[in-house]
């Protein structure tokens, strides 16, 4: 039995890399996708090229692989950490997605969604004073 | 109608998908060592876990009853309604995983919700 110190520290160890990879695998699909192109005809032909021109752009193959990271991050916290925590806290990729739009790629957050960043910053601050595992006692 | 069932269809698919991968990662058990020897005998256990494909089949009819409303749903409508699925999550963790969730935790989590359909919402 890992000491519940010990476990709260490997949570947070796995957590951190979590919500970095998975906005920013989405941010890579995003880029890779504009790429490609906007999807306008939808015969098996067009969607073949799609699929092709899509599965040969590397910023899609970095994307896939950072949520691909997101996905073993993920399973590896639930081998032991509550969903119940882990679920609440990964929201702050929310507050992470808005700070990546607003300071890397320049767009507008709106004050409503920065409102909306404070008050899963708050639920996310609330959570983290439970402890990560609910068999362990702290 | 058909709106109706998309949003049950993608709540139902996060919360049952993510509660399937936790049962799944319970099962294997807890990660004891982080060498990659270790780590990989994990992951190769996992994969053969039923509740892990389960959990990954439910993650992905949640994407497409998602694509499926966003063809004629608007994004500002969609997208806040998966911020329901934090509520439920809470509930299935309780009740189908056994978690103990404090007031401090519920609390917690019923801010995240708020937040995301904030976030998420037009405008």
């Amino acid at each position: 039995m890992t000491s519940a110190r010990t476990l709260q520290l490997r949570t947070y160890a796995l957590l951190v890399p979590a919500i970095l990879f998975a906005p920013t695998g989405n941010v890579l699909l995003g880029k890779g996708m504009r790429q490609i192109g906007e999807v306008r005809h939808y015969s098996p032909a067009a969607l073949g090229g799609l699929f092709l021109r899509a599965f040969t752009n590397p910023w899609i193959w970095l994307g896939i692989g950072c949520l691909l990271m997101f996905l073993v991050s993920f399973m590896i916290v639930l081998s032991w950490a509550d969903y119940s925590f882990v679920m609440p806290v990964l929201a702050i990729t929310y507050g992470v997605a808005a700070l990546m739009g607003h300071w890397v790629l320049g767009e507008m957050v709106t004050p409503q969604r920065w409102l909306g960043v404070a008050l899963i910053s708050a639920g996310v601050a609330l959570v983290t004073r439970t402890p990560s595992s609910s068999k362990v006692q702290e | 109608m058909r709106t109706a069932l998309c949003l049950v269809l993608i709540v139902f698919g996060t919360t049952g998908g993510e509660v399937s991968v936790t049962h799944a990662m319970k099962q294997v058990g807890e990660v004891q060592s982080f060498a990659i020897k270790s780590l990989l005998g994990f992951l190769r256990r996992a994969l053969r876990q039923p509740w892990f494909w389960l959990g990954i089949g439910l993650l992905a009819l949640n994407f497409f009853a998602l694509l499926t409303l966003l063809s004629w749903e608007n994004v500002s409508f969609a997208i806040p309604a998966t911020a329901l699925s934090y509520v439920t999550g809470a509930l299935a963790a309780r009740l189908l995983l056994g978690e103990h969730l404090t007031p401090l935790r519920w609390a917690g989590i019923l801010l995240v919700s708020a937040g995301v359909a904030l976030v998420t919402l037009g405008g």
